[in-house]
């Protein structure tokens, strides 16, 4: 068997056993990426010769009895979280030459815990898209169909544990980057609760917005995945100063009793009818499970996207506004002087959706507009959160398909913008409220595609959602199929 | 109209970005229908609503004023495109 194919808990296991090394593990993984890294392109740098290094050192770990949570386990991280000393370019040309001086706390954690890292991996530039194909390196293709986008913005890191690259990843959600992906490429992704994960050394993009969180092939290695990277950090002010509870006992507590909500905002029209179809089928196995469905209403739902869509930009044209060619990344050598320099730098080192959100944010916060979109927007937000607060007065958790279509063909919606933000309308609410979700695998399409259903749970309750998610994952036994690569 | 062509040059100048005539048509038509979409925010009724800016309640966060390790100079200006001593170099300023 390839031990590439394999979970963390299945790989601990056979580490524990002594049938496989760690070295074994990450030889697997190298011979895999060898092989499909063509045609998948997951990857923007790879950190081979480092992770056979720390696959001896976990191996003399492993002969000590020194086993920590992730010894030896391959993970890959999106190239938007800084690595000391490794190029990290957020998919965007304006960083290509850009090395961190200092470590992201997240990489700092899974280090402590034994992880080998693999490499830095793909996504859309400064992690504006839903698909992977604004990165300046490329675009990655979906494992389950190479004609197909993975999802985004980190598309990468998805179609890495997707195509069996790495065991898991590590990506970044402001409106759905994680769980969308995840749910197109068939495995679980995770959003926590903003403030849950220390973002210290994760390059900024809407900062009210962005979060952490893991990719993993079963909602067992999420909890495991999740023990590592929760938690304060000094270093970052909106980072919350709670206990993290051991994510691993909430997998097989089951739901009997839960009352899990159905938004009715979410079944609009224009979804797919095969997702349609899998959430009909997701409820019965809910309430299979001993827990009551009852509808809610979150009446502010159609209004996420307009929110998202100025306040992210907003905040990205703030942050974006270090890249000036003066401290680090790509300078153009056309400025004669200083401002001409700069817009030179910025107009040659972004790429077209990175400016468009830009112009957005700039417009939107201009002088005279600021009123009109940012604060009405800021107001609509705080109706959005009211929502979940109300609904989360009648239920446990919130249901709802991740995506409104399984994952679509490559160029299909780079000329429509709107089209392209629309894939994002299930999963875009959450970030504005700040809870935490998760994506969970329900099943394919008839042509073979995965899709995903999304679960959402108030502030800070990881466990409750690793709660259902792990109940509804055994009950639903969606069959372990590989994308035929 | 929402935003005419005049004002994308505006607020590209502000964002510190040059685009080209061509770019300018397209930008225009995707803004304006970017903030068309927008505006159905212009249907709730927000009067009286507390503008939200953070999702979690977050009050300023303290700590304790003590020295503790920080980049020395060189690690700071190692990825500059120019750097000479313990300066960032760029292109004058002012007109000579």
């Amino acid at each position: 068997m390839d031990l590439n194919s394999l979970t963390i808990h299945e790989l601990q296991e056979k580490i524990r056993a002594g049938e496989a090394t760690a070295t074994d593990i990450v030889r697997d993984v190298f011979t895999r990426i060898d092989a499909v890294e063509q045609d998948v392109h997951a990857y923007i740098s790879l950190m081979k010769d480092d992770a056979f290094v720390e696959a001896s050192r976990a191996d003399a770990d492993i002969r000590a009895g020194n086993l920590r949570p992730l010894t030896g386990i391959p993970v890959a991280l999106k190239d938007i979280l800084c690595t000391k000393g490794f190029r990290t370019t957020c998919g965007s040309h304006i960083l290509h030459n850009f090395v961190p001086p200092y470590n992201a706390t997240v990489v700092e954690k899974l280090k402590e815990a034994g992880a080998v890292f693999v490499g830095k991996t793909n996504m859309d530039e400064f992690a504006m898209g839903s698909s992977t194909e604004t990165s300046y390196y490329g675009i990655t293709r979906n494992p389950w169909d190479l004609e197909r986008i993975p999802g985004g913005s980190s598309g990468g890191s998805a179609a890495a544990v997707a195509a069996d690259e790495c065991i898991a990843s590590i990506g970044s959600d402001t409106g759905g980057s994680i769980r969308q992906p995840a749910a197109l490429c068939g495995i679980v992704g995770m959003k926590p609760t903003y403030g849950r994960v220390s973002r210290f050394g994760l390059i900024a993009f809407a900062s009210s917005l962005d979060q952490i969180g893991p990719f993993t092939k079963d909602v067992t290695d999420c909890a495991i995945t999740m023990n590592v990277i929760a938690g304060y950090d000094s270093r970052e002010s909106t980072s919350v100063p709670m206990d993290v509870p051991d994510y691993c006992k909430y997998l097989s507590r089951g739901i009997g009793g839960w009352t899990v909500g159905i938004p009715k905002e979410y079944f609009i029209e224009g979804i797919d009818p095969e997702i349609m179809a899998s959430m009909k089928k997701a409820i019965g196995i809910i309430e299979g499970l001993g827990a009551k469905c009852i509808e809610i209403s979150l009446p502010h739902t159609e209004y996420c996207l307009a929110v998202y869509y100025i306040i992210a930009p907003a905040e990205a044209s703030s942050n974006l506004a270090r890249y000036d060619g003066v401290k680090y990344g790509f300078r153009s050598q056309d400025g004669r002087e200083l401002l001409e320099m700069y817009k030179k730098t910025r107009s040659a080192g972004f790429g077209p959706e990175v400016k468009r959100r830009i112009m957005i944010g700039t417009y939107a916060l201009s002088s005279g507009y600021y009123d009109a979109y940012y604060k009405k927007a800021s107001q609509v937000r705080a109706l959005i959160k009211r929502d979940f607060e109300e609904a989360f007065k009648r239920c446990d958790a919130i249901m709802t398909p991740t995506t409104p279509t399984p994952a679509f063909k490559i160029g299909e919606k780079t000329d429509d913008p709107l089209q392209m933000y629309l894939s994002d309308i299930f999963t875009i609410s959450t970030n504005l409220a700040g809870i935490p979700g998760i994506s969970v695998p329900c099943g394919f399409t008839g042509d073979g595609l995965p899709m995903g259903v999304q679960f959402l749970t108030g502030h800070f309750e990881e466990g409750k959602l690793i709660q259902i998610a792990s109940a509804y994952e055994k009950s639903a036994s969606i069959e372990k199929s590989r994308p035929g690569l | 109209m929402k935003i005419t062509k005049d004002e994308v040059e505006h607020v590209a100048h502000l964002a510190r970005l040059d685009f080209t005539e061509e770019e300018k048509e397209k930008f225009t038509s995707q803004l304006n229908d970017i903030l068309m979409y927008v505006d159905t925010l212009n249907r709730i009724d927000t009067s009286g609503v507390e503008p939200m800016s953070h999702a979690i309640a977050l009050h300023n966060a303290f700590r304790d004023d003590c020295v503790g390790e920080s980049l020395d100079s060189g690690l700071s200006l190692a990825n500059a495109p120019d750097a000479r001593g313990p300066f960032f170099r760029v292109p004058r300023v002012i007109e000579s």
